[in-house]
């Protein structure tokens, strides 16, 4: 068995009720000294799917991702990930929490002082996995990044989008079901950023992670929402985002697409939720100019 | 009534600096016992903490026993003089084992540790703080305090009553080197009379105070990093207040430890 198809140790300890939301936000509400950010968001994440949140810079995309991680706690509302119930939930039990899930930060967020891969090795680490599993899973979760050189390698050595892709490695290593990725293409070329969405759609389709990915790039969320990686073939089908099944493919599917959907924030509030196909086709000003400003 | 708003909102402003300073304290000071109550709970981090001890006592031997070394030396030179008036020059060796073990040695070495070591921990927690490490740390399950301000803590309290011992040694060589050159002192007389009139109360003010001024120290700095806010100049800001207050607050609570133990060992009413 690959390292893609077994079951991993976050998996088996993570509760994920069948018929029930994997993250759900009810009313939630921050907001700093400046005023509220976020005034009364709800939606949920369902096991499998991927979420993109769009918006402009400052709409409280980080501020989503954060709270669903249990990193910041709202002035209002209530947060549920994976059957437990975050918004009072003291630091100790975050902690243990958080083993569950994996987290992509904006820039990387890799220990400078520590090299790729111990970065990546960091949770296994912590868990006290032995020696060899450690350097086993480092290795595949480096060689699903395209990384594998880079084991001694210090972040500062690294480019921006070389350091993303170990953020996420680092993120990914021990199988989480679910994945929080904050602007990973922020910052980089049209290039590395297609690099980086092509690592999250290798997540989504070859792990079956549930992720919700934030981005102010309205590319991204349709680049997730038109190619579907093949198991069988391991190669990118484009698919038509207006029917479920890919262009091409005349085999009969065995389950059901898994599914990418789009919330757009504005001024603190959802403004939209529905499929790429949606968007697509919306006659609504706002969206259109959020469309447009795609390359 | 723009005047009136002007007058109300000077109490304000001072009410709202005291309540800032005040919950500041109180959080430092939830800090700090969550600190030392992580030494006695899993997980602990022996590593960090070995590699801390290494940076924070190996990394300062070599300024505190230069300095020390001159501050001895000073010592004598300026005070040399003073004894020879009253033919009393043997009398040295007293005074500089006295001053060195009982005050110079803690309070100057935990300056100069606070000087090197507080800025470096400020300044480091604090870039991980701004660059998300911190947070990233907390995403993948690890405690920070744990992980890093624990560590500093048993590193800094173990090491700096080391370095005050190698210090209180280095000056009074210094001090001896200085003796012989200018007092024509001899070896015996200088060291007999700087090992025979410390007492066991000397010993004990010695090395306890290093404990405190070290838990200080880096409770102090760690906090400044940990809270740093806006950026790389929040991290300069941070590490420069790490430097004064873990300064300022060694030289108060060394007043205040001299008092008590000077008092507990019967030398004071």
């Amino acid at each position: 068995m690959t390292y893609l198809s077994r079951p991993g140790p976050a998996e088996e300890r993570a509760k994920i009720v069948p018929g029930e939301p994997l993250v759900a936000f009810k009313d939630v509400r921050i907001g700093f000294d400046e005023g509220d950010v976020l005034r009364g968001i709800s939606f949920e994440v369902w096991p499998g799917e991927t979420k993109v949140l769009l918006g402009e810079s400052g709409s409280g995309k980080t501020l989503i991702l954060k709270m669903a991680a249990g990193l910041l706690r709202p002035d209002a509302g209530r947060i549920w990930v994976m059957g437990h119930d975050l918004t009072d939930m003291p630091e100790r039990e975050l902690l243990d929490f958080r083993r569950h899930i994996g987290f992509v930060f904006q820039e990387g967020a890799l220990f400078d002082s520590l090299t790729v891969g111990e970065n990546v090795a960091f949770r296994l680490r912590e868990e006290d996995a032995p020696d060899k599993a450690v350097e086993t899973q480092v290795l595949e979760a480096l060689r699903f990044v395209e990384l594998e050189a880079s084991l001694n390698l210090y972040p500062p050595e690294l480019s921006g989008g070389m350091r993303r892709r170990v953020s996420i490695a680092r993120a990914l290593v021990d199988r989480p079901p679910l994945v929080f990725y904050d602007s990973p293409t922020a910052g980089l070329d049209p290039v590395t950023s297609q690099t980086i969405i092509t690592v999250v759609l290798r997540g989504r389709d070859l792990q079956g992670v549930t992720s919700l990915l934030a981005t102010h790039r309205v590319q991204d969320a349709f680049g997730l929402a038109s190619f579907r990686l093949s198991p069988a073939t391991g190669r990118l089908v484009r698919v038509n985002i207006d029917r479920a099944s890919p262009v091409g493919d005349a085999a009969p599917r065995p389950e059901p697409e898994a599914p990418t959907n789009l919330l757009v924030l504005r001024e603190g509030r959802l403004y939209f939720e529905g499929h790429a196909a949606e968007m697509l086709h919306s006659s609504d000003d706002y969206l259109k100019k959020f469309l447009a400003s795609a390359e | 009534m723009p005047e009136v708003s002007e007058l109300e909102s000077i109490p304000s402003v001072l009410g709202d600096t005291v309540k800032r300073q005040v919950f500041a304290v109180q959080d430092y000071s939830l800090l700090a016992m969550q600190s030392i109550a992580n030494v006695f709970t899993p997980p602990q981090y022996w590593a960090d903490t070995l590699e801390q001890m290494d940076q924070i006592g190996v990394g300062s031997l070599p300024i505190v026993v230069i300095t020390s070394f001159f501050i001895g030396g000073v010592m004598v030179l300026q005070t040399a003089g003073e004894f020879q008036r009253f033919g009393e020059t043997a009398l040295t060796g007293d005074a500089v084992s006295l001053s060195l073990v009982r005050e110079l040695g803690p309070a100057i070495t935990a300056l100069l540790v606070a000087g090197r070591n507080a800025s470096g921990i400020a300044s480091e927690l604090g870039s991980m703080v701004v660059t998300e490490q911190v947070d990233a740390m907390r995403a993948l399950g690890t405690d920070p305090i744990r992980k890093l301000m624990t560590p500093r803590m048993i590193a800094m309290v173990t090491m700096l009553p080391l370095l005050v011992a190698v210090a209180d040694f280095v000056g009074l060589v210094g001090g001896f080197v200085v003796a012989y050159f200018t007092l024509r002192l001899g070896a015996v007389q200088f060291w007999t009379r700087a090992i025979d009139v410390l007492e066991f109360g000397d010993i004990v003010q010695g090395m306890a105070k290093p404990v405190i001024f070290g838990f200080i120290i880096s409770t102090v700095a760690c906090y400044q990093g940990l809270r740093v806010k806006g950026g790389t100049q929040g991290v300069g800001r941070a590490t420069t207040t790490a430097v004064v207050i873990s300064s300022v607050m060694v030289l108060v609570f060394d007043f205040f430890l001299a008092k008590v133990l000077l008092f507990m060992f019967g030398k004071t009413s």
